[in-house]
């Protein structure tokens, strides 16, 4: 039993768990508070019945997300103490930051938000909301910029056997990590958008509660155009950054074996890793690759096989994982496209409905192959460049990271079961009658 | 030498807060099949920590990440030793966390018994593991110096560890007591005051002892020689668990939640001053431990760390003393649906 495979596959589990319920967290809180400001502004009862409906489905999910990240905070220490030793110094504040200026914040207020209906005015209920809503928000830029760090390493001197801070600033202001910001955030958003639109998609097949679902679909669908086109726009400013400081997982990207000018992107392909080549390419448009990562369609792109055997990532998976995201991304600008002119007639659109209904899981599949590209694409560092992940591993017996490893799994499957089970207990249960019992 | 003296205590002081603030809502989720009698028991036992426990539970993340950013080494090698440990607390944690979402989601006795067994689980366990834990690391863990571990979760349990788990358990409950006697009426408060007293009378036995029995399983007290100023801590940490008991009897339930709190957070500092200037100390050799001067980040993260402590920590207590005002006194009719 290999301490390095388990923890591994423990920390995939563990951070692939967490953020099947992070995003939605991001987008959502600002939907809501979106609502309930329309609410304290106008008054108007069916922002707060959406704030109390859409609020709850809130709640289940982000109960999971909270008590999943934690496991995640001691992960470094427990699975990964090399790696938490080496760059510590650099790495540990940023999530220290992260607790002190971003979890205090959300968590105390999200209690607020729930028990504190009546104690508080509309405004300043709604104002909770926000600060739920930034603070998650800002949590995310922390640990993106964690991540950031492990992707592509600056602002560091390597002195006394391991990586310290030389420039705090350059950290921070690292374009990897802000790049991921730009990209994720929106992708977020874009998550939740789906999800409201499919909730609502769902009541509206059912003809049930028009008023109430079609108002949110806009709502959502708002959110989600502009989502849609963010995410792709900064996607592609990611690649090319990737292009510049990670040639290796670019070429795993696209399954490019051979370092060559005006090097095309081929479209569907199934990567050999052993062979170092495609068994099939399906496809290929020439000059692409070369203009997509490098603004020039003659630029030399480097191949997987122009690297050291040992510093290849998995090829296959990167690559396939690439094209689904990419290729979602396009059907969700398709979709948010088409839906912005239709959205006064969604009542007359019931095929469009029922996509946008069995759509709520697209999302989430491109987020996770996202953060599949990521990681499985950096690999084998763990800090490209620095650390190789087969060194980060804590010195422990493979057995108990088996037992743990088994008992993430047990606990994260019910907990995700019951989890998604009461969310979609109560989306189809539809909003309650609300009455006005806000301070005032 | 200065900024990782401060740090060491900002450590500690991360710690003692933590136990102060998650502490009673442990308390609170043990004493929960005891006092739960009805449902209208339990929904109080509940929403009386409802608003806090969340962001009481971020004390433990911001410890850990502090640990990680001033103390890497110690992050690394306290957490990989403690590993079985500390995933149970962490599962423990899960638990307790979705219980009080998901509890009310479905009106059924079935499920409402499932989820009221995490919400035990999730208090008791992490109640008294963090005790054990804390007086091994006050024992010493065998670990050498490449930070391997040699030993196993059971070695955790010697007597003295046991102990220290029995002592935090029994002060969180008497904390946790406290808070409920302070939060409720009727006939759940009086079996509350009832069993508060009960508690306390277990607990003063064995503070004593633990007291005692650190003299010989552990090196705490050679600061304490060294300093005697110091013994103040531990005069405070006795004299405050005394006077819980006569606020109790005067029925002034705020100022024996105030005693217990700072029994706690003295009681922590006793063994952060004994232990310092080691953070994690190896029970194999001296000179494996792992100190604050020869394992700390580099003076520039410590520095910036410093000041993002400075700033934002008084912020945070700040809100969330606001959070206590706004929630203060005895739970309203109102206030008991969710
Ligand atoms: C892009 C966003 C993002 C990413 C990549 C991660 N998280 Fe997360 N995390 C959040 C965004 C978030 C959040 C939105 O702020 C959460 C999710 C649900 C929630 O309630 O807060 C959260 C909760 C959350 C909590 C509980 C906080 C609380 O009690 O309020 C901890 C300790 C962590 N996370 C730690 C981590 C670690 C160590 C990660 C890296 C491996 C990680 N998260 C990845
Ligand atoms: C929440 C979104 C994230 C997801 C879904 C995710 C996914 C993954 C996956 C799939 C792996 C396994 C790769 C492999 O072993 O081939 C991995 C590894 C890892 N990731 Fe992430 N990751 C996320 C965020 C982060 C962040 C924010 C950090 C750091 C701040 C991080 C640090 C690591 C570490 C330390 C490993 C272990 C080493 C390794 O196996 O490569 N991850 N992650
Ligand atoms: C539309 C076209 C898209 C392009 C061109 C694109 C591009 C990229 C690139 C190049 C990366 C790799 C970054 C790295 O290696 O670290 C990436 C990562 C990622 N993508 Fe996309 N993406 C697109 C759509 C999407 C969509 C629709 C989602 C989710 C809804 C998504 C979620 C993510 C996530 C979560 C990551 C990992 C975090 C990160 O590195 O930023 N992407 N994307």
């Amino acid at each position: 039993m290999d301490p390095v495979f388990l923890s591994r596959l423990q920390f995939a589990v563990a951070t692939m768990f967490h953020f099947l319920f992070v995003p939605l967290t991001l987008g959502l809180s600002i939907i809501i508070a979106w609502m309930e400001t329309q609410y304290a502004r106008t008054g108007d009862k069916v922002y707060l019945q959406m704030t109390k409906f859409w609020g709850k489905l809130f709640l289940i999910n982000f109960a999971v997300g909270v008590v999943t990240g934690i496991t995640l905070e001691f992960q470094f220490g427990t699975n990964w103490s090399r790696y938490s030793e080496y760059v510590g110094d650099v790495f540990g504040s940023l999530l220290a930051i992260e607790a002190s200026v971003a979890f205090f914040l959300e968590s105390t207020f999200i209690g607020i938000w729930i028990f504190g209906w009546k104690k508080l005015s509309a405004k300043a209920h709604a104002g909770v909301m926000w600060l739920v809503a930034i603070a998650g928000n800002f949590s995310a830029v922390w640990i993106l910029t964690a991540n950031g760090f492990m992707q592509h390493p600056v602002g560091y001197t390597i002195r006394n056997g391991r990586a310290e801070m030389s420039n705090f600033f350059e950290v921070l202001f690292n374009k990897f990590g802000l790049l991921e910001i730009a990209h994720v955030l929106p992708s977020a958003c874009l998550l939740a958008a789906f999800f409201v639109m499919g909730i609502s998609a769902w009541h509206l097949l059912k003809k049930q509660h028009i008023d109430f679902f079609h108002r949110s679909f806009k709502i959502a669908l708002v959110f989600g155009l502009v989502a849609s086109l963010l995410t792709g726009f900064t996607g592609d400013l990611h690649g090319t950054h990737v292009a510049e400081v990670q040639p290796a997982k670019l070429a795993a990207m696209e399954a490019h074996w051979e370092t060559k000018s005006s090097a095309p992107i081929i479209m569907f392909a199934i990567p050999d890793e052993d062979s170092g080549k495609n068994l099939i390419e399906i496809g290929s448009i020439p000059g692409l690759l070369s203009f997509l990562g490098f603004h020039d369609f003659n630029a030399t792109v480097r191949g997987i096989n122009d690297f050291p055997a040992d510093e290849r990532p998995p090829v296959l998976i990167t690559f396939a994982a690439f094209r689904i995201m990419v290729g979602l991304g396009t059907l969700f600008i398709i979709l948010m496209v088409y839906g912005w002119f239709r959205r006064e007639k969604l009542m007359e659109s019931p095929l469009f409905l029922k996509i946008m209904l069995f759509s709520i899981p697209l999302p989430y599949i491109a987020i996770e192959m996202g953060w599949v590209v990521a990681e499985v694409g950096r690999q084998p560092w763990i800090v490209y460049g620095l650390m190789k992940t087969s060194e980060a591993v804590s010195p422990i017996a493979g057995y108990q990271v088996m037992i743990s490893l088994i008992a993430f799994i047990v606990i994260y499957g019910l907990l995700g079961g019951v989890g998604y089970y009461l969310i979609a207990k109560n989306a189809v249960k539809g909003p309650l009658p609300v009455k006005i019992h806000v301070k005032n | 030498m200065i900024l990782q003296t401060i740090w060491f205590f900002l450590w500690g002081l991360l710690w003692a807060i933590f136990f102060m603030t998650d502490g009673f809502d442990f308390g609170v989720g043990t004493l929960y099949p005891v006092l739960g009698k009805s449902e209208e028991d339990k929904r109080a036992m509940i929403n009386s920590i409802g608003p806090f426990w969340d962001g009481n539970e971020v004390w433990l993340i911001t410890a850990g990440g502090v640990t990680f950013a001033a103390f890497p080494k110690v992050y690394a090698v306290m957490f990989s030793s403690l590993y079985t440990p500390l995933l149970l607390i962490l599962f423990a944690l899960i638990l307790r966390g979705v219980a009080f979402e998901f509890r009310g989601q479905i009106e059924n006795q079935g499920w409402k018994r499932i989820w009221d067994l995490c919400i035990f689980i999730g208090s008791f366990v992490p109640a008294l593991l963090f005790g054990v834990a804390f007086a091994n690391i006050f024992r010493g863990i065998p670990f050498d110096g490449q930070g391997i571990y040699h030993g196993n979760i059971l070695m955790l349990l010697n007597p003295y560890g046991v102990l220290g788990g029995l002592l935090f358990l029994l002060l969180f409950m008497l904390h946790g007591a406290n808070w409920l006697a302070m939060k409720t009426e009727g006939d759940l408060h009086e079996r509350v005051t009832a069993l508060a007293q009960k508690i306390w009378l277990v607990l003063v036995p064995v503070a004593v002892i633990f007291l005692v029995a650190s003299a010989f399983a552990t090196r705490l007290y050679d600061n304490y020689i060294k300093n005697p100023a110091f013994v103040l801590v531990i005069a405070i940490s006795v004299i405050s668990l005394l006077i819980v008991k006569f606020f109790l009897a005067r029925r002034e339930y705020f100022k024996a939640w105030c005693s217990s709190a700072l029994t706690i957070v003295s009681c922590t500092f006793f063994g952060i001053i004994g232990l310092f200037p080691v953070l994690f100390p190896s029970l194999i050799d001296s000179k494996y431990h792992l100190t604050a001067f020869n394992d700390s980040s580099s003076p520039m993260t410590l520095t910036i760390m410093l000041g993002v402590v400075v700033i934002f920590i008084p912020v945070v207590i700040g809100y969330q003393m606001w959070t206590y005002k706004l929630f203060q006194g005895r739970l309203s009719k109102e206030e008991m649906e969710y």
